[in-house]
């Protein structure tokens, strides 16, 4: 914690968990994307579904897809913006079970056509936790650089991955794996105290066994 | 080096270092983040700005979702120019600043959140209006808002700045204390006293709950930011002339976090309790989903 953690952020009101940090949701979600969203279905549990319309909540994930930070002033006006770029979206209520009360899921397909479902909380302050990955567990906040690997179930991918980011000079502040089912496919979340290059992410991503890669810097407003 | 775990402890060190409260607590900032002392106060200085420009930006037709919030700030500020007002020129204008950002919020305008959204009015409505009637430069008000800062740290590190972790105590208490001792620096009073004036604005709205009508960042949040931009000047105004807080200001945090803990969660921004649960508050609940 800093003194801008006490004075700031600058945001969009009315509220940190239920705007500022559904903006960030949003973002976060479009960067694991690494695509331009066009189509994105969102559930919202919770806070989020009960008073969310209130907080501006939907504006505020529908700003973070399109890129907006937290202090944009067009976060309100953030459908229009979603139109014009051509951004199709949903919003439902949905129970997810065991998730903190300000929580969605968000569904998104890509430009490209790449497709990519995140689950993220918001539980206080603007920052946020991602806890799901493609129907995968998970546990992150976006506030170091962190590398997103999908991987199929073999022995040595996590191997392969350490000894790339080691060669890179990279220290890993925390590594978590969860996969489906054996032999399956699984995520890697790597945090890392130093900021993971494009060239990094492209020589992890020719490596066996790897099926995605992506990676989230955090940014003056990000996490 | 100040650790923002007591204010006894920042006083000491500020006193130890030969420097004044406002610029240990920014060499503190430069440790916390790696910056230089130019870049910590550039920062604090577009935290400023966005302040000035939220006032600026406010509009007295906005109006909030639930419709409930706007047109205060409009209102007290018409009052004030009829010259014929209960508390004069200075608090008109204080009150008049309080609302107007608390609505600024509600209505998804740009604001610098103090420390939180729900109680971002209570410092730009103290330092804006200071500046106005008793002339105050802008590193001046730029120097105040680190003693906020600073002192908010402390607060955050030993009770809490968020309304459903401590209650309303938490979040416009929290602002009022930060505001207190700002406004002590802004009159040339000593670091003891802005920790009295602090520790004062926190004793006199100890125990504040939070009941938010809908759950919302409206009612009774907005006029709450009167409140504790009133309480601070009080606080500050009887720091100045030389009033003491009986309770050292350390142990007034430790019983506000424990105060905090005590509050039930109905009152803990759940919308649940307090004016959210009467007659009229569940008008405005969110159905459960």
């Amino acid at each position: 914690m800093n003194l801008f953690d006490i004075l700031g952020p600058v945001m969009v009101g009315p509220s940190s968990s239920h705007t500022a940090g559904a903006v960030r949701i949003g973002r976060m979600a479009r960067s694991l994307l690494g695509q331009e969203p066009v189509k994105a279905d969102i559930l919202l549990h919770g806070s989020f579904a009960s008073t969310g319309e209130g907080h501006g909540t939907h504006q505020a994930i529908i700003a973070g897809l399109l890129g907006l930070a937290p202090d944009d002033s067009r976060v309100p006006d953030s459908f229009a913006l979603a139109k014009e770029r051509g951004l199709r979206f949903t919003f439902s209520p949905c129970t997810l079970r065991d998730v903190h009360p300000n929580s969605a899921l968000i569904t998104l397909e890509g430009a490209q056509g790449g497709r990519l479902e995140v689950g993220a909380s918001s539980p206080g302050g603007g920052r946020i936790r991602v806890f799901r990955l493609d129907g995968l567990d998970t546990s992150f906040t976006g506030a170091l650089p962190t590398l997103v690997v999908h991987n199929s179930d073999q022995p040595g991918c996590v191997s392969k991955v350490t000894r790339a980011l080691a060669d890179w000079g990279l220290n890993v502040a925390t590594l978590q794996l969860n996969r489906g089912g054996r032999g399956g496919s699984a995520v890697m979340v790597i945090e890392c105290d130093q900021p993971i290059s494009q060239d990094t992410a492209q020589q992890i991503r020719a490596l066996p066994g790897i099926m995605r890669v992506t990676c989230y810097t955090p940014d003056e407003e990000g996490a | 080096m100040i650790d923002f775990t007591s204010i006894q402890q920042m006083l000491e060190q500020a006193r130890a270092d030969g420097l004044p409260l406002w610029d240990a607590i920014r060499q503190a900032d430069c440790h916390l983040q790696n910056i230089t002392p130019e870049q910590s106060w550039e920062k604090m200085h577009a935290m400023l700005d966005a302040m000035i420009q939220a006032d600026e930006s406010y509009r007295e037709s906005d109006r909030s979702h639930s419709g409930l919030v706007g047109g205060d700030g409009g209102r007290m500020a018409r009052y004030g120019q009829g010259g014929n007002t209960l508390c004069g020129p200075f608090l008109t204008d204080v009150m008049a600043g309080a609302l107007r950002m608390g609505e600024c919020n509600a209505c998804m305008k740009r604001i610098v959140a103090a420390p939180t959204a729900g109680a971002c009015g209570v410092l730009p409505a103290l330092l804006l209006p200071y500046a106005k009637h008793f002339g105050a430069t802008k590193d001046q008000l730029v120097q105040a808002l680190y003693v906020a800062s600073g002192f908010g740290m402390v607060i955050a590190a030993r009770a809490s700045i968020s309304g459903a972790e401590g209650g309303c105590q938490a979040e416009i208490g929290s602002a009022a204390a930060m505001g207190a001792a700002a406004v002590v620096h802004l009159q040339g009073g000593g670091p003891e006293q802005m920790a009295g004036a602090c520790a004062m604005a926190v004793k006199n709205l100890l125990g504040l709950v939070c009941d938010p009508v809908g759950g919302l960042v409206e009612v009774p949040c907005v006029k709450r930011n009167v409140i504790g931009a009133m309480d601070a000047l009080s606080a500050a105004q009887m720091a100045m002339a030389g009033i003491t807080s009986r309770v050292p200001p350390d142990q007034v945090l430790d019983a506000m976090a424990e105060v905090g803990h005590s509050l039930p969660h109905t009152l803990r921004e759940t919308g649940k309790g307090g004016l959210a649960a009467t007659p009229f508050g569940l008008e405005y609940a969110p159905k459960d989903l």
